[in-house]
């Protein structure tokens, strides 16, 4: 098989995945790009170019600033929690623990169940009258907080049902990888007299490198995207105090009907997505040298 | 006490601990599911008052199912989910199979392309599918839910790993027998994929099964809304809360693929632990 036919044969059998993903994914980009740089069209206004006039508006609105902050601090700190939770659940269950194959599903259970559907319960879970939170802390004097519509505890809300969420799903990923480390090396390092703690930081962790590029990586795309319970439980409030950049994109594209606008900010989250994949390609290519 | 019997010692108190510390966390991590899992079985007026002896019922499900069209969203999100699945599964496999094992121009910097999915999801571009969907004349429709997830990158990525893993001998053994290049497909690469196909559906029909975002934008009807959608406008504040059933109504839309993850779930965590995504 040789030469042309055999081109011609690939290109046939990879055309229909790469027509979809071009016309949903890459052509996509190129027209956000330039629809960012023109207005949003009106009935009596059709669009005109207006360079980087929507840059400039953005750069003013102090909505999209507090979106973005409170995007990189629901990514900052949900991203590392649920990481480092990941790996402790994946050494509880990868031991000899009673009841692992429980734990496991314990853990794993928040991954399969719908976003939409348990951000109604953890609603209910953070009610000021009656809500678990509420009862679970009155005996320790706070009672009656209004966790999700006070400014200074929401985002905080939403990101502990997103630690919930997405711990057990990275767990996944550290079981398969603590489970090709070979049980020599255990044996190894307990007769040079190294205690479980040396162990974990000396040999376990750094076998678990790439495993954590990877698992970090995924998470921060998800922090970006991860919106649904936002939606269900503060719908970006109180006062944009729970904004995210995806949410904010969703309400000035289809809420304020401002298309031009939107495209400007869904180049941003791009750009950072961007910068996420130039990390991710430099920090693995810094790996190569330990191999 | 000699130290060996200390040093035992210690690590039996440090295993107990960490199994202490295990199982707290896992009931950390059940807790929301065994709340919804008790107020949806008990009369709304024991939404979170506690106690052994409130009488069981049913009638929570009832009235969540009759509230809103839910035979009608499980339906659509069936549809929904089947239908990516199939065309997922058929579109990937080709393109994978031709990345695996074919020698072609430009199919580096195709795949590099293909990878780009892999961070930008199709669930960022909100806006611009929309108008493409608008344009085709498909919104409001269960297909334009599907469209642009009909081609993943990760399936792609997925499938040519596999596909790459399995020995050239089977496929000339095959060709010898007479086999063409999609009889090879067929008779080889998917048969001993299997595993792999497993794991990466039952990930996709997770996810399809969840998503919410883009269905919310491109439906407007109930002939085409998703449970999620549909569950979001039933449980949304102004339709007067009443918890009960609105645990009932979260358990039910939840419930098959929780059903479907409690059977598949050796097979479900072995796949992934034996495909080694990572």
């Amino acid at each position: 098989m040789t030469g042309i036919r055999n081109t011609v044969h690939a290109w046939l059998l990879v055309l229909p995945a790469c027509v979809l993903l071009a016309t949903f994914t890459h052509i996509p980009i190129v027209t956000t790009f330039i629809q960012s740089l023109y207005s949003t069209a009106k009935p009596r206004r059709p669009a005109r170019f207006v360079g980087l006039e929507n840059y400039e508006a953005m750069l003013a609105d102090p909505i999209f600033w507090k979106s973005l902050w409170n995007n990189l601090i629901y990514a900052g700190v949900s991203v590392p929690i649920s990481v480092a939770l990941a790996i402790v659940m994946a050494l509880f269950v990868n031991g000899k623990l009673r009841g692992r194959g429980f734990l496991r599903l314990a853990y794993f259970t928040p991954t399969v169940l719908p976003m939409i559907a348990v951000a109604n319960i953890w609603l209910f879970f953070y009610n000021p009258q009656y809500g678990l939170v509420d009862q679970f802390l009155k005996p320790f004097g706070i009672s009656g907080v209004n966790w999700l519509g006070s400014q200074d505890t929401a985002l905080w809300c939403l990101i502990v049902v997103a630690i919930w969420k997405e711990a057990g799903f990275f767990m996944i990923f550290y079981l398969a990888a603590l489970q090709q480390i070979s049980p020599d090396l255990r044996e190894a390092a307990s007769i040079e007299g190294a205690g479980r703690w040396t162990f974990f930081w000396r040999v376990t962790f750094p076998l678990l490198m790439p495993t954590t590029l990877f698992v970090l990586v995924n998470a921060v795309i998800n922090a970006f995207r991860l919106v649904d319970h936002i939606f269900v439980m503060t719908a970006g409030g109180p006062d944009n105090a729970t904004s995210v950049l995806l949410f904010q994109i969703y309400i000035v594209g289809f809420k304020f009907f401002d298309q031009a606008y939107a495209a400007t900010l869904t180049i941003v989250l791009l750009a950072l997505l961007a910068l996420l994949a130039i990390g991710q390609f430099l920090l693995a290519d810094k790996r190569v040298h330990y191999q | 006490m000699s130290a060996l019997g200390r040093g035992r010692g210690a690590a039996l108190a440090g295993e107990a601990l960490e199994t202490a510390a295990a199982w707290l966390l896992g009931v950390l991590w059940l807790l929301p599911l065994l709340f919804a899992i008790w107020t949806a079985f008990h009369p709304s007026a024991y939404v979170a008052h506690f106690s052994p002896f409130a009488p069981l019922t049913l009638q929570n499900f009832v009235a969540a199912w009759n509230a809103a069209p839910f035979a009608r969203y499980f339906l659509n999100t069936t549809m929904l989910v089947t239908g990516v699945l199939a065309a997922q599964f058929v579109l990937c496999t080709l393109a994978a199979f031709a990345f695996a094992r074919f020698e072609f121009r430009g199919r580096d910097t195709l795949f590099m392309l293909i990878l780009v999915q892999l961070m930008v999801a199709p669930d960022i571009l909100l806006l611009e599918n929309y108008l493409t969907i608008k344009a085709i004349g498909l919104v409001d429709t269960v297909p334009a839910i599907a469209l642009p997830y009909l081609a993943s990158a990760f399936g792609i990525f997925l499938l040519r790993q596999t596909f790459k893993a399995i020995p050239k001998d089977f496929e000339e053994a095959a060709r010898v027998e007479g086999c063409s290049t999609l009889g090879v497909l067929w008779r080889v690469y998917i048969p001993l994929g299997k595993p792999v196909y497993l794991a990466y559906g039952l990930v996709l029909v997770s996810f399809h099964w969840n998503n919410f975002v883009w269905p919310l934008i491109i439906t407007n009807s109930v002939e085409t809304r998703p449970l999620t959608v549909g569950l979001s406008i039933f449980a949304s504040p102004d339709q007067g809360i009443d918890w009960a059933i609105i645990c009932a109504a979260t358990l039910m839309t939840s419930g098959p693929l929780l059903v479907a993850f409690l059977l598949f779930q050796r097979q479900f965590v072995q796949s992934f632990l034996r495909t080694g995504i990572r």
